[in-house]
């Protein structure tokens, strides 16, 4: 299949180590990829934050660059649900009717990770090695914006070696929520704080989760709280394997 | 102050508004322990028997689909419904008043209660009496009010705020409830203990006597039905059953929002809302009156129906859907913000997921901006909501309201505004986002990177980065952008 | 104008008149409505499944529950009163006289009597209207051997005799039966909080004991008991 990245642009700042295992990891699985250069953000902090209008503009762009895609994959469940659930809505809500038929069309077709290898080409297991003790958090967004439910736990599973070792409390949110990160910063840190103990509490050597804005967010507590656990996004987990194993 | 053109609720009376914003009063609430450990001990509790008797219901999504079309359906056509009301409660006997806003509903109570003679009336837990501080009104015109729901007589007797929409007092642990008894209950047993049946039989002496003399009782409603003028309260303790029962008048307070098109339509309520709050099959109690009953329970019934922003509320068609709530709270108790902070950082007497949707919409926005930010978004409110209300794409909406009404008054924060804007103009061109993502990896970032790693260098890192690293690191930077690695690849 | 003019003027502003607003009582339900629990659950002649149901979930909310045959009720009801203690029991008007047989408490009926006189009474003795197996709630509309609303609540002891003939399955069967022009009670259990640290706590304004005696057809073995389990240690 023909797959367009969605690297999201937290990924391609900050984190293109996800983007790069998620190209390596589709092209195993025998797909061609793509990566359209004119791709940015999606939008997605300046809706939620409560700037619809200045997120028109993202909306247009992510819906002109990946129109003609036969699939758009993208490693974010809060990115992913971005592009379904308000696109469209905050198209129409300026009047812009070609705008939410067209961002209808292109929602259709954006996948996130998990549900584009489960829903779509029908794989648990992708053949990947990943010799460690991991823990997965759901992020709020996939578990319910996108209802992927255990798809991603699912493909984790059917990774030789691996020992998947369940979360206490995994559907509570970590606290990260964006800006809410900032403007809400002593509450968010309480909430991480709980979800950086669970993660200890596991003793798994990686936290995983299928949203890099998440991970940074857990990240940056277990290394502030010097927890020696680190985290690594699903995409990286997955595409790992005995010839070419990710590193912890 | 209006939304389109609708008066919301006045500033001064009632209890809506904090005194200050959610994120500072939020670090207050962070700070008490005990109040954390109650607030976690009491909601995970509550989470685990709700989700026990709802998996039970095996239509539980087709009730919810159904509650919000019948809810809906009461908004779309209120005015009718509130007429069709009007007009059986008052051929039942009852007599119907209408209340524009908090001070208006106060005005109307006390005069009821004066032209009774009466100088003490008991109350049954009501949100809509506490949303316009009744107590405070009555007892400007020399009118003692009892509250007799457990929770409210322990907040009353505490001097305290209700933090919770069902349990008011769930910041409190039984022992801090057995001090307020021991200090504040009048005749209460020296030798009292913390042990829960202990502190609901002081309650139940205590009252006692209250029930038996009192002449006027206040309540609030859950429901009322508009075709037949039958009003419903539930409740658990016999208190609401008490009051609704022994006084010879009863004065019910009663949002314009609490209306039922039919009886019939209970069959749908009755299953959701005692299941949804306190996690039963069906709650000890419930009452239902038409009018008056001669011969049986109060022979002098008034109903007041109360506005006081909800139709400004109604007037946002994107925020309307908040008015669907039958105060279950169970938004409350699964919510992740909720449960670290309780009841009092949110300022109003709506607190938790739909009180940050609510009360903005009440107050207008300007008075209560810092609610709808109060969430991650995580939308675990709405997955249990029985009414299905999409509170986080509510909240959403709402932010943006807030942020135009601040740009309309130039109270906008500039720097987050101008942030945002570029941004968004960053974002839109491919070289200037290129060569933006490329900068910010090669300057400053490592840099800070490596400071946030730094206690003592962390603390001179500037907002709102300052907020960030507070509490967490910065990644370290990539060595390249993930564009610039795919362009060299080819 | 008025408030109520101004009120009911807002909210036409705030909704707008015109084809957008939905037409009243335009509701899509999909779940069961009254009949269907029954027909799925409970399969044609399994009426007895709907009494142990109910049964159960009297029990769950801490509720004792005495089954007996038509002839066995005095018996029972002799015997109910005598281990509670009750001395004194208030009769409302239309509760059969026979059913009191065995019972040596003083009665009173309902001659208007204050709050206050009630309080002085130990129970007090009723028949229902309905009551809802799926729920363990039942109904009082203070038809004939209710009495009015005060009469089943002042007394500490409440003693209801319900026929099984009575139960329907769930709420919508409930709702269907019932007359709204009624004052309408709903029991679920003896009267509890959940307001210290939401943990259920039975007994504070309401009758702090409900007995309920349940009659079934003749080849019920009288006078079965099921007591409520000792209520849960707190945590
Ligand atoms: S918003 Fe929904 S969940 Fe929250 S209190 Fe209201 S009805 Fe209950």
């Amino acid at each position: 299949m023909r797959v367009a990245l969605f690297a999201t642009c937290l990924v391609d700042g900050l984190f293109p180590d996800v983007a790069r295992a998620t190209v390596r990891l589709l092209r195993r699985l025998g797909h061609q990829v793509e990566f359209r250069q004119e791709q940015s953000c999606c939008g997605q902090m300046h809706l939620n934050t409560g700037y619809p209008a200045e997120a028109l503009p993202l909306i247009r762009r992510q819906v002109e660059v990946f129109a003609d895609c036969e699939a758009i994959v993208a490693p974010s469940g809060s990115c992913t649900g971005a592009i379904r659930h308000q696109y469209a809505d905050t198209a129409r809500r300026f009047g812009d009717e070609r705008l939410a038929v067209a961002a209808e069309a292109v929602a259709a077709r954006t996948y996130e990770l998990s549900e584009f290898l489960v829903d779509v080409t029908g794989v648990t297991d992708v053949g990947g090695y990943f010799p460690h003790r991991v823990t997965y958090h759901p992020t709020c967004h996939s578990l319910r914006l996108l209802r992927v439910g255990d798809k991603p736990l699912a493909l984790l599973r059917a990774v030789e070696g691996i020992d998947l070792v369940e979360l206490p409390g995994a559907e509570s949110c970590c606290g990260f929520g964006g800006t809410f990160a900032l403007k809400n910063s002593a509450v968010s840190a309480a909430m991480l704080a709980d979800k950086v103990a669970a993660v200890a509490a596991t003793a798994a050597s990686v936290c995983s989760a299928g949203d890099s804005s998440c991970l940074m967010h857990i990240g940056g507590g277990l290394s502030r709280l010097r927890v020696g656990a680190r985290t690594m996004h699903l995409a990286e987990i997955l595409a790992s394997t005995r010839t070419e194993p990710a590193l912890v | 102050m209006t939304y389109l053109g609708m008066p919301t609720a006045p500033a001064g009376v009632g209890q809506l508004r904090g005194t200050e914003s959610f994120p500072a009063a939020a670090e207050t609430a962070l700070a008490n322990g005990q109040l954390r450990r109650n607030l976690a001990n009491a909601t995970s509790t509550i989470r685990a028997k709700r989700a026990a008797v709802v998996s039970e219901v095996p239509d539980w999504q087709q009730l919810r689909a159904a509650a919000a079309a019948i809810k809906d359906d009461v908004l779309a056509n209120l005015d009718s419904y509130l007429v069709q009301l009007e007009a059986r409660v008052t051929e039942q006997g009852g007599v119907v008043h209408w209340a524009r806003d908090a001070t208006e509903a106060n005005r109307i109570v006390t005069e009821l209660v004066a032209a009774t003679g009466a100088r003490e009336v008991v109350k049954v837990k009501s949100m809509a009496t506490q949303e316009i501080g009744l107590n405070q009104a009555l007892e400007e015109a020399g009118i003692l009010a009892y509250e007799t729901d457990l929770a409210e007589l322990i907040v009353q007797l505490g001097d305290d705020r209700p933090s919770h929409i069902l349990v008011p007092a769930i910041h409190r642990n039984r022992t801090e409830i057995r001090d307020i008894f021991l200090a504040e209950m009048a005749g209460v047993h020296p030798g009292l203990t913390d042990d829960p049946p202990a502190l609901a039989e002081a309650a139940r002496t205590y009252l006692r006597q209250k029930f038996l003399t009192a002449k006027v009782a206040i309540s609030g409603a859950n429901f009322a039905i508009a075709d037949t003028g039958t009003l419903m309260v539930v409740e658990s303790e016999g208190n609401g059953r008490m009051c609704l029962t022994l006084p010879r008048t009863l004065i019910t307070v009663m949002g314009i929002e609490k209306l039922l098109p039919t009886f019939s339509d209970l069959e749908v309520f009755l299953q959701l809302l005692p299941r949804s709050s306190t996690g039963e099959r069906m709650n000890p109690y419930t009452s239902m009156w038409t009018g008056v009953h001669p011969g049986d329970g109060p022979q002098e019934f008034h109903l007041v129906l109360l506005d006081n922003g909800r139709t400004a509320t109604l007037a946002d068609d994107r925020g309307r859907a908040a008015l669907r709530c039958i105060r279950c709270s169970a938004c409350l108790n699964v919510c992740p913000v909720y449960e670290r902070t309780g009841g009092h950082a949110y300022g109003s007497v709506y607190p938790g997921p739909i009180g940050a949707v609510l009360s903005p919409q009440l107050t207008g926005v300007a008075d209560n901006p810092s609610l709808p930010f109060a969430s991650t978004l995580c939308g675990a409110c709405y997955d249990v909501c029985p009414v299905a209300i999409d509170i986080p794409s509510m909240l959403v909406h709402l932010r943006g309201r807030v942020n135009a009404d601040k740009a309309a008054g130039h109270r906008l924060p500039v720097p987050e505004a101008a942030g945002m804007a570029a941004a968004s103009w960053a974002m839109r061109g491919r070289r200037r986002w290129a060569w933006l993502l490329r900068a910010a990896r090669l300057g400053r970032w490592a840099r800070l990177a490596r400071l946030s790693r730094s206690r003592t260098a962390r603390r001179l890192l500037p907002p709102p980065l300052s907020s960030w690293t507070r509490s967490r690191d910065l990644p370290e930077p990539p060595a390249q952008t993930f564009r610039d690695w795919w362009a060299e690849q080819r | 104008m008025t408030a109520r003019d101004e009120v009911l003027g807002r909210i036409r502003s705030a909704l707008g008149d015109g084809p957008s607003r939905p037409a009243a009582g335009a509701v899509v339900r999909q779940y069961r409505r009254a009949g269907a629990a029954a027909a799925e659950e409970f399969p044609a002649g399994s009426r007895s499944d709907l009494v142990e149901l109910l049964v159960d979930r009297l029990v769950d909310y801490r509720a004792s529950v005495s089954r007996t045959s038509p002839d066995g009720v005095a018996g029972v009801l002799g015997r109910r009163l005598a281990e509670h203690g009750i001395g004194s029991a208030l009769v409302p008007d239309g509760f059969p006289q026979q059913w009191l047989a065995d019972s040596a408490v003083e009665r009173h009926s309902d001659e208007a009597l204050t709050p206050a006189q009630l309080d002085r009474i130990d129970g007090v003795l009723c028949t229902c209207r309905l009551a809802i197996a799926e729920t363990g709630t039942i109904v009082l509309d203070s038809g004939p051997g209710q009495g009015r609303r005060a009469v089943s609540l002042v007394p500490d002891y409440l003693l209801i005799v319900l026929e099984a003939g009575q139960v329907v399955a769930g709420v919508p069967e409930a709702v269907a039966q019932l007359d709204p022009t009624r004052p309408l009670t709903w029991i679920s259990g003896p009267s509890a909080t959940s307001d210290i640290e939401l943990n259920r706590v039975e007994g504070v304004h309401g009758p702090r004991t409900l007995d309920v005696i349940l009659i079934e057809d003749a080849e019920t073995p009288a006078a079965e008991v099921r007591d409520a389990q000792a209520p849960e240690a707190i945590a």
